[in-house]
């Protein structure tokens, strides 16, 4: 697979007939979910893949290849961020298919979602100086060996922008050391030139946590916002990677079985 | 029959908001604080159906598995069968 984030010309567009090489994407609504038509604008006219919206309600996923849970403020973020949004019926699903080795990817309220359901380990907490922080952030990345990252290169920095209140990535000590020894720590915060700082930890979490895997490396949860990041006219394109690596992997699994 | 429900952050984890009040009742004057720890505080109102034993079991297993993140949190329960209060 090419080490590429460049454009990619001649993308379908959404909703095409499934052929083969495309990969289905959805993107699951919740009440308050506000990044859901971001992420999928940027599958269906980024990428060129097809997406659909799987309601809250939904008890399956029907034929997706890939589930993103998107950004936003699931129930008012009432009790605890994704407290309530993990008792929703779709959740059940979404489980499911991790369990199975389906691709689960959660964005912001998608990874404090995540988290609350269990299905990724720890807590996000009220950002360290507690103000909503709204502002571009570097990330590296600190491991390609998943689906979302298989097209980065290892120390990568990609500028994506945060938005939230409670960002800080909390675990236990073991659970922290777990995530290290298994290199499950996907992204860290850093600098622009990609070195760990006190300073360019946003929001207090824990070994500048920006990002994390399960064990099966098939779900992924992170803070930062790829999806608005992919573009030019946003400022920055560096997030479409993480979307072209899933597109890209995908394709791959499905020629190789 | 009423329940009450504290959350209460693990003692392992920092409260900024704790701080932050710590902080803000200190400079409005008051004296001696050590620590100010934030928590949650509900209130839930049983019907009669339930025995006080079987409220006391869906309060524990609701506090559990929905009020508090154990990862975060602890909880402790009271249960009120005085009709009055």
């Amino acid at each position: 697979m090419p080490f590429t984030d460049e454009p990619r010309s001649g993308i379908p567009g959404p909703h095409k007939e499934r052929d083969e090489g495309l990969m289905k994407f959805g993107v699951v609504v919740f009440p308050g979910s506000n990044c859901d038509h971001d992420t999928y604008h940027v599958i269906s006219k980024v990428v060129g893949q097809p997406v659909d919206f799987i309601w809250h309600r939904d008890t399956t996923i029907g034929d997706c290849d890939a589930v993103i849970l998107p950004g936003g403020f699931s129930y008012g973020d009432y009790l605890r961020t994704g407290a309530i949004a993990r008792f929703s019926p779709v959740m059940g699903a979404v489980k499911q298919f991790a369990s199975r080795g389906g691709i689960v990817m959660g964005i912001c309220n998608g990874f404090q979602i995540l988290c609350e359901a269990g299905l990724l380990p720890g807590a996000l907490l009220r950002n360290k100086n507690l103000k909503f922080i709204c502002e571009h952030v570097n990330i590296r990345v600190e491991a390609t060996d998943t689906p979302f990252t298989s097209n980065c290169q290892r120390g990568q920095v990609l500028s994506v922008p945060i938005a939230h209140g409670d960002g800080s990535y909390y675990c236990d000590a073991a659970t922290l050391a777990e995530l290290q020894s298994e290199n499950r720590i996907i992204f860290r915060y850093t600098d622009a030139n990609g070195n760990l700082s006190e300073q360019a930890n946003p929001n207090g979490s824990l070994d500048n946590i920006a990002g994390i895997c399960n064990r099966e490396r098939n779900v992924l949860g992170m803070m930062p916002h790829p999806e608005r990041a992919s573009e030019d006219l946003l400022g920055s394109h560096d997030g479409r990677i993480l979307f072209y690596s899933l597109a890209d992997t995908l394709a791959g699994l499905k020629k190789a079985s | 029959m009423k329940a009450k429900i504290y959350v209460t952050l693990k003692p392992s984890v920092l409260d900024p908001q704790g701080k932050a009040i710590h902080h803000a009742v200190e400079t409005i004057g008051y004296r001696g604080i050590n620590d100010v720890r934030q928590g949650k505080y509900f209130e839930v109102t049983f019907g009669e159906e339930l025995s006080l034993d079987e409220a006391r079991a869906e309060v524990e297993r609701m506090a559990k598995d929905v009020l508090s993140n154990p990862v975060i949190e602890d909880f402790r329960v009271e249960l009120d069968s005085d009709s009055e209060s």
